[in-house]
């Protein structure tokens, strides 16, 4: 349960981290140049970063109150080591929430200068925010900072469970950079889509320029921070790395499997790269990878579910990241955008591709970490909570999340649709009458 | 006063604050279900809706506020009250989801009859929400809820005639208090029927209120002994005498038509309502759990509090911020035109270099590349990473500058 809700709430967070930046580079070229065009381009993307909120603050919320319907357990023993750095992530939402209302309802209302200035808030919130939730899952993933005794946390130092832990810096930039693709390629895919479509003037080829650059700049890096991070988790988790490689034995120089189904111990109609995986861990082709024949087999994660989430995640990365450097080249080589239909067809396929991969990284990093839910300390088991009904809740929350997707695809057409204002209101001069707000965005 | 009782006086401001503002919000949603008909009806479910528009998130934060401090801070004491009371916090949950939803999909409303069916959810979660959070107090003031995992009864222990009794007094209230900042917000928009509409609403909300409220004494009194004497028989009293006196001074005010200080006044009678329940309740948190029992360790207490104080101080600035905005009216719609003279058409980005930049980048993705991936040392990844992400921005900065140069020129009849 708590998973769907994530699932839902993640792709909002990456909007919440990268989208802000991205309308504040918009309104500072419209600053910088006086060009409506930006003007425009900006306010129609804080319409969508204002309804994209709205939901994410509510399924924030449904999340905060998961901790407690989920896993009241998990927070009662530990909310002392971790809670601090949901507090401080509740105070950036709120931070956030406050500057978005400054923001939202400030355009036409307070100067150009300090309407710019209200947003840089947003965007620093959004970024503290991430920061903390993602030390949480890094303190989950390799717990300190505390003492277990009797089922009880004991020599808590909060600060440094959460801040001076090895595994938060790969995990923070490998989500960060995400969060960066994501928006990128969706709010390109948008426009690439408007492209096919034929609707391709001077405001679509600006408002799909500046995502895509940024998208395609930062999907191959994401290869170097993943690889960065997968060696983090080969020492510091290596039944995760096992599990992701489906490694059954502690092998000496083990091979790396491409695609394949893991079972009865191997690997099956993979292609095997020998000695790939220990080099690509450990930087050495002769590298000892543990196995999952380390710990019992209650302790392993699902094998499968592990492998096929991190295939799926970094075949994906892999293809937006080619999709990125095909663009770079065209920019370079020809200095203009790429004309080619395919290159549209692929771009609009790259946003919900980046959606998938991201899920799918979260859940390679979660279900591998299974059965623990506090890496070594806490078993997911002890953790649930002891209230019954959790089908019926899951069912009820699944049919509620459905009607808000489908609400929120709608509002985004709606959105879409609406008539352009500028162009008119510029050529008038007044660039005011038609610059009312829709009554509640 | 001792360290393990501050961060719950951070929780119980959090809650006074959620309850008077979010509570607002949540009785702006119960009157948009009692609009009634017609285009009159209609102007009364705008104003409801435009007034907290800048607001509404900001105010609902004061919940993932409260959640997250009492969890960290008082860890045992969260997980009881959520598992023992999973069914009124999921109704709760699913009501902020529905009603947040439709807040959203209204924006995107175009026919009446889309809007209203957008407003008819709202307005059934705004009720279902505060009800549901209403009655966990309840059950937490008649200590139904023990300590332990799921260990008290799932159904009865929020079904007692407290708990339902909170719960109505919490919509009550929400709806008392979304009438009187309504009716104010109108007079400051100077529209004398809305002004007449809210006044009317919010005296009989307000009276409503009072009587479920003196109701519910004789309630506590045949439901709940115990509670009814801590109440009536401790420092819970005066804060009692306090809610009533300023409930009685809001209905004066209102009555007189003096809305912005109404605000104010009702604020503080459900301050003091709160505050009661905390003084009646001190020092059992939950049935055998004492606040100290409950209290996180030494160290975690510090850092909460630091970590809420020094949120508090760029919290309140902001916050202020917000609100003056907003009671000043600058928010509001067709007021005050500040849109100021376009700046100057300067160039775009003194296209600084692009050449320089773009070999910057490609300095910066080697270097990451180096550091990174192939050095193992700790301070060689964090060079390595800098190192990435100044690629991104100098790759960024090269190409988009003269890239939106080159689309402006290449496009000049949509140039303006």
């Amino acid at each position: 349960m708590q998973a769907l809700s994530f699932s839902v709430h993640i792709p909002l967070v990456c909007f919440g981290i990268a989208f802000p930046a991205m309308i504040l580079f918009v309104e500072w070229l419209y600053l910088r140049s006086g060009d409506q065009l930006y003007r425009t381009l900006a306010r129609r993307w804080t319409r969508v970063m204002a309804a994209l909120f709205a939901i994410g603050v509510i399924t924030g919320t449904i999340l905060s109150f998961e901790m407690g319907l989920l896993w009241p357990a998990f927070t009662s023993t530990f909310g002392s080591v971790f809670g601090l750095g949901f507090a401080i992530e509740g105070f950036s939402f709120f931070l956030e929430a406050i500057f978005i209302g400054i923001y939202i309802y400030g355009w036409d209302r307070l100067s150009p200068k300090a309407h710019f200035l209200s947003g840089i808030p947003i965007a620093i919130a959004g970024v503290l925010g991430s920061l903390m939730v993602i030390s949480v899952n890094a303190w989950m993933n390799h717990p300190s900072g505390f003492r277990l005794h009797d089922g009880k946390a004991l020599d808590v130092h909060p600060l440094t469970a959460l801040f001076a832990n090895s595994f938060l810096w790969p995990e923070l930039v490998h989500m960060y950079i995400a969060g960066y693709i994501v928006t990128g390629f969706l709010l390109a895919g948008a426009y690439a889509i408007g492209r096919l479509r034929g609707r391709w003037t001077r405001y679509e080829r600006t408002a799909l320029a500046i995502p895509l650059t940024i998208a395609a700049l930062a999907s191959p890096v994401q290869i170097l921070i993943g690889d960065w991070a997968a060696r983090d988790v080969a020492t510091a988790q290596p039944i995760k790395l096992a599990a992701i490689e489906g490694l059954a034995k502690t092998t000496k120089g083990a091979s790396e499997h491409l695609l394949g189904w893991y079972t009865q111990g191997q690997v099956k109609y993979g292609i095997a790269i020998p000695k790939m995986l220990s080099l690509l861990a450990f930087h050495n082709p002769d590298a000892v990878v543990k196995g999952l024949d380390t710990v019992p087999v209650d302790r392993q994660p699902p094998v499968n579910v592990v492998r096929v989430s991190f295939q799926l995640m970094v075949g994906i990365g892999t293809l937006l990241a080619l999709l990125g450097v095909i663009y770079l080249f065209v920019r370079i080589r020809r200095k203009r955008l790429p004309e080619s239909v395919w290159f549209y067809r692929a771009l609009a396929l790259a946003g919900p591709a980046s959606v998938m991969a991201l899920i799918a990284g979260w859940v390679t990093t979660e279900v591998g970490r299974q059965p623990w839910v506090v890496y070594k300390v806490m078993l997911t088991n002890e953790a649930v909570t002891g209230a019954g009904g959790i089908p019926v809740g899951y069912v009820t929350l699944l049919l509620v999340y459905a009607g808000v997707g489908i609400g929120v695809v709608w509002i985004l057409r709606r959105l879409a649709r609406m008539p352009m204002d500028p162009p008119a209101s510029v050529s008038g001069g007044s660039g005011r009458a038609s610059e009312q707000p829709s009554p509640v965005l | 006063m001792h360290l393990y009782e501050l961060p719950l006086i951070f929780v119980l401001i959090g809650l006074v604050f959620y309850v008077v503002l979010a509570g607002a919000d949540f009785g702006a949603g119960f009157w948009l279900l009692f609009a009634g008909r017609g285009p009159a009806a209609a102007r009364v479910r705008d104003h409801a809706h435009e007034s907290m528009a800048p607001v509404w998130e900001a105010n609902h934060v004061w919940l993932i506020f409260v959640l997250t401090v009492t969890w960290t801070a008082y860890p045992s004491a969260f997980g009881s009250i959520a598992s023992t009371l999973s069914i009124p916090l999921f109704i709760a949950a699913i009501g902020i989801i529905l009603r947040g939803a439709a807040y959203a999909l209204r924006a995107g409303a175009a026919s009446a009859r889309e809007q209203r069916s957008t407003d008819a959810v709202f307005a059934v979660s705004s009720i279902l929400t505060p009800f549901a959070l209403g009655t966990m107090v309840g059950a937490i003031a008649a200590r139904r809820v023990p300590v332990g995992n799921a260990a008290g009864h799932l159904f009865s222990s929020w079904t007692g005639a407290t708990s339902i009794l909170v719960g109505v007094l919490a919509v009550a209230t929400a709806a008392y208090l979304a009438a009187v900042f309504l009716a104010a917000d109108a007079a400051r928009a100077r529209d004398s029927d809305l002004i007449a509409s809210f006044r009317t609403r919010a005296l009989a909300a307000g009276v409503l209120a009072g009587g479920i409220a003196l109701a519910g004494i004789a309630v506590l009194h045949a439901d709940d002994q115990p509670l009814y004497h801590r109440l009536l028989h401790s420092d819970a009293l005066a804060a009692l005498v306090i809610s009533i006196l300023a409930g009685a001074l809001t209905l004066e005010l209102v009555r007189r038509r003096h809305f912005e200080r109404a605000r104010y006044t009702a604020a503080l009678a459900v301050a003091a309502v709160v505050a009661g329940w905390a003084l009646a309740q001190n020092p059992i948190l939950l049935r055998g759990l004492t606040v100290r029992q409950a209290a996180a360790p030494h160290d975690t207490l510090v850092v909460v509090i630091v970590a809420v104080l020094a949120g508090a101080v760029i919290l309140f600035p902001s916050l202020a911020l917000l609100f003056r905005l907003v009671l000043r009216g600058q928010l509001d719609h067709g007021e005050q035109d500040l849109s100021p003279s376009p700046p100057a058409i300067g160039t775009l980005l003194s296209a600084s270099a692009p050449g320089l930049l773009a070999r910057a980048a490609a300095a910066c993705l080697l270097a990451g590349f180096g550091f990174l991936t192939l050095a193992e040392a700790g301070w060689a990844h964090a060079i390595g990473v800098l190192a990435l992400l100044g690629f991104i921005v100098c790759g960024f900065l090269a190409d988009v500058p003269s890239q939106l140069e080159k689309i402006s020129r290449e496009d000049p009849a949509t140039r303006s």
